[in-house]
C-alpha cells in the first residue's frame, strides 16, 4: 500500500532539515503507530505523504499502491485513496461544512446521488462522533473546539473511505470517552473495510490501549528508530522516548 | 482538467465579450455623437411633457460643461468617446432570431447557470417577451391591486406625470457628476415603482426586470419611492451575462424611502467585457426609514459604482453590502456613500472585493456625519480578497465626522488565499479551482445569504464559472 525510502525532507522556505532518511511500508488492511516526542517530525511524515506544498523532498520515494507519489498534487492523492486527519485542522472563514461537504463528496460519491441523500448519511455520521447537526451551519473549523475539531476529522475517515487513512494526534484535545468512542468506531469501520490501511500518529502511548496495532514506530529526529509490536509501546510507557535515544544513540 | 467542457467553458470566458450583438433588434434613428437638437428630438419622440424637455436639456449643457472626473481609473475613462456612441436607439420588436443561431457557448452558460428554459431564449434574444407572460400577468394584477404601480419609466412619466415630476433628479441632479447628467440628458428605459402608504409587496419585484434586463437601456433610469409604512424589495439585473452594442452605460438609479418604509434594491450584474459601467445610485431615507443596497459587480471593462444613502430623517437606517468581482483586465472601482443628517441614525456597509489575474478592485467610501446626527453609528468593513500575486487592491476611504459623540468605525483588511487552505481542501479532493471557489464563496457568504433562493444559487454557479475560465 505505501512504501517510503530514504525519505528526506525539508521546509521548502528555509533552510531546515526535518525527516532524514526515514524508512516505512505499510501493507493493505494493516493498523501502525508512530510515536515520538513533540517535534520529531511525525507530522511534517503525514504532510509529505499528503503532499503539502510547505515541504520539499530532497531524496528518496514515497511510493503508494507502487506508484511513485511524489510529486502528485495533494488532491489526485487524495482521490487515490490517501486522507490525513490533520493534527490542526485548517480554518476556512463564510465556508459551512454543508457547503464544505457538498463539494467534497462529489469527489467521492456516486455522482447521480443527490445532495440531500448525502447529507443526511454526513449528519448521521456527525451524530454518532458526537457533533451536533446544527454544526452543519458552522463555518469550517472557526471557533471549533480541540474536541470538535479531532471528531469531525477522524469522522470523515468513513465519508471519504480512504484506501490508507493518516490520523495525526487525534488523541490529543479529547476527553477520554471521547477519545475511546472515536477509537471505537474507526475500529468497527477498519474491521467492515478490512483492506483500509491506518497511520496513527500520537506522542502518547494513551492511544495504544485502545488499537491493536500491526506495528509500533518510534521517530526521533525525523527518522524511525525503532519498529517493533505493541510491547515496543509498553517499554516507551515504562522507560520513556530518553532509553531509545541512549539506545540508538540518536 | 483536460476535459472537453473544461477546455470549452475557459474558451467561453474568454470570449465573454459576445460576438452576436444585434445588428437588427434595434433601430438605430440617430448618428453618433450628441448635441441638443438630438436631446430635444429624444424628448419629442417620446412625446415627452416641456418639463422634461427642459429637463434634458439643461442636463446636457450640464454634460458639456463638466470635465471629466479626475479621480478613479483615468486613463480607462479618458478612452470613452462620446462622439462614437449613439444615444438613442427605438427597439424594433418584429425580429425573431432563431434559437439555432445562438452560439452554443452562450446556450452552455444559461445552461450552467441554471436559467430556466423560456427565460433562455428571452435573454438570448430569441423571443421579444417572455414565455411565462401570464404569471407575470398575474402578479402584475395582485400588485395593482394594492395601488402599486411598477413599470418601465418612459410610461410612468406618461401615465403618472405627477409623481414623476415630484421626485424624479430630486436625488441625483444631473449637476451631480458628469454621467448623471449624461443619464439625465438622454435616458431612456429603467423603472418606475411607486409603493402606496403601508403596502408591503410580498414579493421582490425581480421577473418582470430580471426577464427584461436584456432590453435595459445603456441610459436607464430609475426612480422607486416607498410612500410612508411601505415595504419593497427590487431585483435587477441576472447573473446572465449581459451583452450589449454599446458600451457606454450610465444608468441613474434613484430611491425615495419616505418615513418608517422599507426599500431593498438588490443588483447583480454582469456585464460582457468591454462595458463601462458608470452609475449613480442614491437613496434617501427619512424617519425610522430602513433602505439596503445589495450591489454585485461581476464583468466589465470599468465598473464605477457607489451606492448612496443619505439618512434624512430621525432613526433612518442604511445597509450597503456589495461584491465586486475583478478579473485580468477589469477594474471594479466600487464603494459607498453614507451621509447622515438626523439623530440616531445608523448605517452598515461591507464590501467584498475580489481580485483574480491582474483584476484590480478598488474600494472608495465616504462617510459624512453633520453635526444634527446625535448619536448616529455607522460601520464599514471592507475585505479584499487577492487570488493571484498580480491582483490588485486598494481602498480610499474618506470620513468626515461633525457630531463629536457619533461612533464611527471602518475596517479594511486585504487577505491572500492562504496555500494552507488551499491544500487543505486539496487534501479533501478539490482540485485547485474548486478549493478556491469554495473559498471565494464563504468570503461572500454574508452576500450570499442577503440574496434570494434562486439568485443565491446562480450566484454560486456563476462563481465556479468564473474561476473556471481564470485558474489555470
Ligand atoms: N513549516 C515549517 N516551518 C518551519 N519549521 C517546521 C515546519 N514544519 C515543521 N517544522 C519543524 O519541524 C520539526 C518537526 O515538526 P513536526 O513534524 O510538527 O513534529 P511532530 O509532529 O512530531 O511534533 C519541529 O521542530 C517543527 O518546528
Ligand atoms: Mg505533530
Amino acid at each position: 500500500m505505501l512504501k517510503i525510502n530514504n525519505l528526506v525532507v525539508k521546509v521548502k522556505s528555509m533552510d531546515k532539515q526535518i525527516l532524514n532518511g526515514l524508512d516505512l511500508e505499510v501493507k493493505s488492511g494493516e493498523i501502525h503507530c508512530i510515536m515520538g516526542r513533540n517535534g520529531s517530525g511525525k507530522s511534517t511524515l503525514g504532510h509529505v505523504i499528503m503532499g503539502n506544498p510547505e515541504y520539499e523532498i530532497i531524496d528518496g520515494q514515497i511510493y503508494f499502491e507502487n506508484e511513485l507519489i511524489n510529486d502528485l498534487p495533494t488532491n489526485e492523492r487524495a482521490i487515490k485513496g490517501i486522507y490525513l486527519a490533520f493534527q490542526n485542522p485548517i480554518e476556512i472563514p463564510g465556508v459551512t461544512l454543508t457547503s464544505f461537504f457538498r463539494y467534497t463528496t462529489k469527489k467521492f460519491y456516486p455522482q447521480d446521488m443527490p445532495y440531500s441523500k448525502i447529507r443526511k448519511e454526513i449528519v448521521e455520521l456527525l451524530h454518532k462522533f458526537g457533533i451536533p447537526e446544527d454544526t452543519m451551519k458552522r463555518y469550517l473549523n472557526e471557533g471549533f473546539s480541540g474536541g470538535e475539531r479531532k471528531r469531525i476529522e477522524a469522522m470523515q475517515v468513513l465519508v471519504y473511505k480512504p484506501k490508507l487513512a493518516i490520523l495525526d494526534e487525534i488523541d490529543s484535545g479529547l476527553d477520554i470517552d471521547g477519545l475511546k468512542s472515536i477509537v471505537r468506531y474507526i475500529n468497527e469501520y477498519v474491521e467492515q473495510n478490512p483492506n483500509t490501511s491506518i497511520i496513527f500518529i500520537t506522542h502518547y502511548s494513551r492511544l495504544l490501549q485502545y488499537l491493536s496495532p500491526n506495528r509500533v514506530h518510534v521517530m526521533i529526529n525525523g527518522k524511525i528508530v525503532a519498529s517493533g509490536d505493541i510491547s515496543l509501546a509498553r517499554e516507551i510507557d515504562e522507560k520513556g522516548y530518553l532509553w531509545l535515544e541512549n539506545n540508538v544513540g540518536a | 482538467m483536460e476535459d472537453r467542457s473544461v477546455m470549452e467553458l475557459r474558451e467561453m470566458a474568454e470570449t465573454y465579450k459576445y460576438d452576436f450583438k444585434d445588428p437588427y433588434l434595434y433601430k438605430e434613428i440617430f448618428d453618433k455623437g450628441l448635441d441638443e437638437d438630438k436631446v430635444i428630438k429624444i424628448s419629442k419622440i417620446k412625446g415627452e411633457p416641456e418639463w422634461m424637455t427642459e429637463f434634458r436639456v439643461r442636463a446636457y449643457r450640464i454634460f458639456i460643461s463638466k470635465p471629466m472626473p479626475k479621480w478613479g481609473n483615468t486613463e480607462l475613462l479618458n478612452k470613452i468617446n462620446f462622439d462614437d456612441i449613439h444615444y438613442y436607439v427605438r427597439p424594433q420588436e418584429d425580429h425573431k432570431r432563431s434559437w439555432d443561431e445562438v452560439p452554443e457557448y452562450i446556450k452552455k452558460t444559461f445552461e450552467r447557470l441554471g436559467i430556466p428554459e423560456a427565460e433562455r431564449k428571452f435573454l438570448a434574444g430569441v423571443t421579444a417577451q417572455y414565455e411565462s407572460e401570464v404569471v407575470y400577468h398575474s402578479i402584475r394584477q395582485d400588485l395593482a391591486k394594492q395601488g402599486v404601480i411598477f413599470t418601465d419609466m418612459d410610461t410612468g412619466l406618461r401615465e403618472y406625470p405627477e409623481i414623476v415630476r415630484k421626485y424624479f433628479g430630486t436625488v441625483v441632479p444631473p449637476e451631480d457628476n458628469k454621467f448623471a447628467a449624461l443619464n439625465s440628458a438622454v435616458w431612456s428605459g429603467g423603472s418606475f415603482v411607486y409603493v402606496p402608504p403601508n403596502v408591503k409587496v410580498s414579493i421582490p419585484l425581480q421577473a418582470y426586470f430580471r426577464i427584461n434586463a436584456r432590453n435595459m437601456g445603456q441610459f436607464e433610469r430609475t426612480l422607486i419611492i416607498a410612500d410612508e409604512g411601505s415595504e419593497v424589495t427590487y431585483i435587477e439585473g441576472c447573473t446572465a451575462p449581459i451583452y450589449s452594442s454599446q458600451s457606454l452605460h450610465a444608468a441613474v438609479v434613484e430611491i425615495i424611502a419616505l418615513p418608517n418604509s422599507k426599500v431593498q434594491y438588490i443588483t447583480i450584474q454582469n456585464w460582457s467585457k468591454d462595458v463601462y459601467n458608470l452609475v449613480t445610485k442614491r437613496s434617501v431615507a427619512y424617519t425610522n426609514a430602513k433602505v439596503g443596497w445589495i450591489d454585485a459587480n461581476i464583468g466589465s471593462l470599468l465598473t464605477m459604482k457607489y451606492p448612496s444613502i443619505y439618512l434624512l430623517g430621525e432613526g433612518a437606517r442604511g445597509e450597503i453590502i456589495s461584491v465586486a468581482f475583478a478579473k485580468t483586465g477589469q477594474h471594479q472601482d466600487a464603494g459607498s456613500k453614507i451621509v447622515m443628517a438626523a439623530p440616531n441614525t445608523s448605517a452598515t456597509v461591507t464590501s467584498k472585493s475580489i481580485s483574480v489575474g491582474s483584476g484590480r478592485a478598488s474600494y472608495r467610501g465616504l462617510v459624512k456625519v453633520y453635526k444634527e446626527a446625535k448619536n448616529a453609528k455607522v460601520n464599514v468593513q471592507c475585505d479584499a480578497l487577492l487570488l493571484d500575486p498580480e491582483s490588485r487592491t486598494d481602498t480610499y476611504p474618506v470620513i468626515e465626522v461633525h457630531q463629536p459623540n457619533a461612533v464611527v468605525t471602518h475596517e479594511a483588511t486585504v487577505s491572500k488565499i492562504s496555500e494552507q487552505q488551499l491544500y487543505y481542501l486539496m487534501s479533501r479532493g478539490l482540485s485547485p479551482e474548486e478549493a478556491k471557489t469554495l473559498i471565494i464563496h464563504g468570503f461572500i457568504e454574508n452576500f450570499i445569504k442577503e440574496l434570494p433562493m434562486e439568485y443565491a444559487l446562480e450566484m454560486n454557479r456563476l462563481i465556479a464559472l468564473e474561476m473556471e475560465g481564470s485558474v489555470g
